[in-house]
């Protein structure tokens, strides 16, 4: 997409002086009202402004709750249940905020599921790509950390676990650990280091937002086709036709928030959390928060030596591989066509995939044992075939079906083949405006 | 849509061949491998679903167990006797209740430790003076505390329960192990089991066959004004109820709140949905 002529002209006099000397209000306006957006974008699309409002409103509830909030062993259970029954109010910020992480988590899978299935990776967007993930890195430190702050049975026992990962690094490994707790334990030094960060970490995050937002403007929205915007037909203005429907989509995702928040505020948590910690009790099974356990299936799975490789730091080298995969998407999918309306085969595996996170999802919640630990290992292997060989080889011998020639074009074709439908499905017909 | 729906039949034939695989794995009555040995029973409560609210009867009926049996082991260090305004009872009636407790409070002017009788501010006092004391009274195990019992209590649903618990709202898990950890004692264990010395064979218990906790309740005795049974059920249900209410105090308030909320972001995006139509009108898409 071309560079964009801006077409602000501002009314008033003070709008021409403000202008003259920083033009903040131009910005605005050439990035969120006359920015050309592809006229094709469906709902998935409305993900990027639903993460925005999450982060925002992430932010705002945690600046009160860390009001209300004590980081010291001792306290900060009590502290938190202060906020849950004396604080005004507080029980509702405190909700909001624990479930707005695993919602900001629902949403950003969705999100990134969306530019897996379309291929909104590919050239020119390989940079935006990764600025994506480095900002679902920064998400997943701070959702670890902000769930170690109530000081519960699973905070203490998901961070002695997750910390002791890093012990599995050669020469440095055991280091690194105890940089990360400030001493040899989780114990009151790792509670306020882990309070400080997870308040840092979330404007780091706004900070990438706004690299992530900068490169896609630079270079544009893809689009369901896949197809480059070639002429001022395949574009629509971002205000008022994107604003309306990302604020419908907005709309609905926090309808399924709010039922969560009000009526199944703790579905998503673990009970073993509503008890103190204790360092000398460890509970049953120790699981982490649900967005991590396709990643703890991986690392879990891998309970055997390789050469000089033993099975913990292979399960480590696995689950961070898993995630570098991600980064490196762009460079392993060959093919020339962008979105997976057009490749049969790669809708197929990409399903597939979606299929195979989900599972991974449950092994992880489940013990590792008996023919869960076999389970985990072949959808291990397949998450990272999909990525080493689906991804490369299909973009090889797949034959793609016919692409229209431009975003307009498919929409037209799309909306004629929408009013013939076959007999049967006409019972409803779609009523326009 | 048709394409999503096609996944997610995938997922959940994976999924279910996979939970099946899990359930044919051995069973052994007399060495069990997976606790709780019996599935919680699910009770119907009052404060269950999106209207539900506590009853208070039954509160002040948990509250009366709470005070006659339980406490005198377990704790429940979160709760305040102002508090108690919930359960229906006045600023006089909570002044009375709490003034029969005697606090340790201290230091005075003089530097002394003293003892004077319960404030409303107060907390109910917790029956041994540490952890360490509580642990020895029982036989090595300090009694929990209640104040969060009953969200800190919780048997897996698994797959797919879990699923369906989301549409029908359930969130009683807590008071439901609560209730049948109560009713589940008297009960002979399977030939052959190792029931280790000390302890309490019970098939509800979560983390093993038997509990440190001998069977606290039996039928008449606590004494209800109200004339609701005084059977081992009753009590434990009141009890359970009562827990509930300690440990999410202001869940009536919250599902209110939350109704109101979704009927304001369902005509809120009916709105913006028309909205959307005019404004996409004539733009094919």
């Amino acid at each position: 997409m071309s560079e964009g002529h801006s077409t602000y002209t501002p009314k008033t006099g003070l709008g021409r002086w403000f202008d003259a000397r920083m033009p903040l209000p131009r910005l605005v306006y050439d990035s969120f009202v006359a920015y050309p957006v592809p006229r094709n974008l469906n709902y998935a699309w409305t993900f990027g402004g639903i993460l925005s409002i999450m982060l925002v409103a992430q932010i705002l509830t945690g600046i009160v709750l860390a009001m209300h909030y004590t980081a010291d062993t001792n306290l900060a259970f009590d502290s938190v249940e202060k906020i849950m029954r004396d604080v005004n109010s507080g029980w509702l910020l405190r909700y909001l905020h624990s479930n707005g992480a695993s919602f900001f988590f629902v949403a950003v899978y969705i999100h990134i599921f969306r530019g897996l299935y379309y291929g909104s990776y590919k050239a020119p967007r390989e940079l935006l790509w990764i600025l994506g993930c480095i900002i679902y890195l920064l998400m997943m430190a701070t959702g670890f950390m902000g769930y170690v702050l109530p000081w519960g049975q699973m905070s203490f026992w998901g961070a002695t676990v997750i910390t002791g990962f890093f012990s599995a690094i050669p020469l440095v490994g055991d280091w690194i650990q105890q940089l990360l707790l400030g001493g040899f334990a989780v114990d009151n030094p790792t509670l306020n280091r882990f309070f400080s960060l997870h308040y840092l970490l979330p404007f780091m995050i706004a900070g990438v937002v706004v690299l992530h937002v900068w490169a896609l403007h630079v270079v544009g929205q893809s689009n369901p086709t896949g197809i480059e915007v070639k002429s001022k037909t395949d574009t629509v203005a971002f205000t008022p036709y994107a604003t309306i429907k990302d604020a419908f989509g907005m709309i609905v995702f926090l309808f399924f928030f709010a039922y969560f928040v009000f009526y199944l505020p703790n579905y998503l948590g673990h009970p073993d959390n509503y008890t103190v910690a204790n360092p000398l009790k460890t509970p049953a099974h120790i699981v982490p928060e649900w967005y991590f356990l396709p990643f703890y299936a991986i690392l879990r799975a891998i309970t055997f030596n390789v050469g000089p490789i033993n099975s913990k730091l292979g399960g480590v080298l696995c689950m961070f591989g898993a995630i570098a995969m991600l980064f490196l998407v762009p460079w392993l999918d060959t093919s020339k066509v962008r979105s997976a309306v057009y490749r049969p085969w790669y809708k197929l595996f990409f399903w597939l995939f979606v299929a195979d996170a989900i599972l991974l999802g449950w092994l992880g919640s489940q013990p590792a044992e008996g023919s869960f630990v076999f389970m985990a290992q072949m959808a291990t292997l397949f998450y990272f075939a999909f990525f080493l060989i689906a991804l490369p080889v299909l973009g090889l011998i797949e034959t793609p079906r016919r692409l229209p020639n431009s975003i307009t074009e498919a929409v037209l074709e799309k909306n004629k083949g929408g009013s013939g439908h076959p007999a049967g499905a006409t019972a409803a017909p779609e009523t326009k405006g | 849509m048709k394409k999503i729906l096609t996944s997610l039949a995938l997922i959940g034939l994976v999924a279910a061949g996979t939970g099946a695989i899990a359930a044919e794995e051995a069973h052994n009555a007399a060495a069990p491998t997976r606790f709780p040995i019996n599935e919680p029973k699910e009770m119907s409560w009052s404060f269950a679903g999106p209207f539900g609210t506590y009853d208070k009867a039954q509160l002040q009926r948990g509250l009366k167990v709470y005070k006659e049996v339980c406490s005198a082991c377990h704790s429940m260090n979160l709760v305040a006797f102002r508090t108690l305004s919930d359960l229906g009872y006045s600023d006089a009636q909570i002044k009375t209740l709490a003034a029969g407790y005697t606090i340790h409070d201290g230091p005075n002017d003089a530097g002394d430790m003293f003892d004077r009788p319960g404030k409303p501010s107060d907390h109910f006092p917790a029956p041994f003076a540490n952890e360490q004391a509580a642990a020895a009274s029982n036989g090595g195990a300090a009694p929990p505390d209640m104040s969060l019992l009953a969200k800190a209590r919780g048997v897996e649903r698994g797959f797919p329960q879990f699923v369906f618990d989301i549409f029908t709202q359930y969130a009683q898990g807590g008071p439901d192990y609560i209730h049948s950890l109560l009713t589940g004692y008297d009960q002979t264990p399977p030939a052959g089991m190792v029931i280790p010395e000390g302890t309490h064979y019970n098939p509800y218990f979560m983390s093993g066959v038997s509990l440190k906790m001998p069977k606290p309740l039996s039928d008449g005795q606590v004494t209800y004004d109200d004339g609701s049974p005084q059977t081992v059920d009753q009590y434990s249900r009141d009890v359970a109820a009562f827990l509930m209410w300690a440990a999410e105090p202001h869940m009536e308030d919250r599902k209110k709140t939350g109704f109101r909320v979704l009927v304001f972001l369902l005509l809120f995006g009916a709105l913006v949905y028309l909205t959307k139509r005019k404004v996409w009108e004539g733009v094919a898409h």
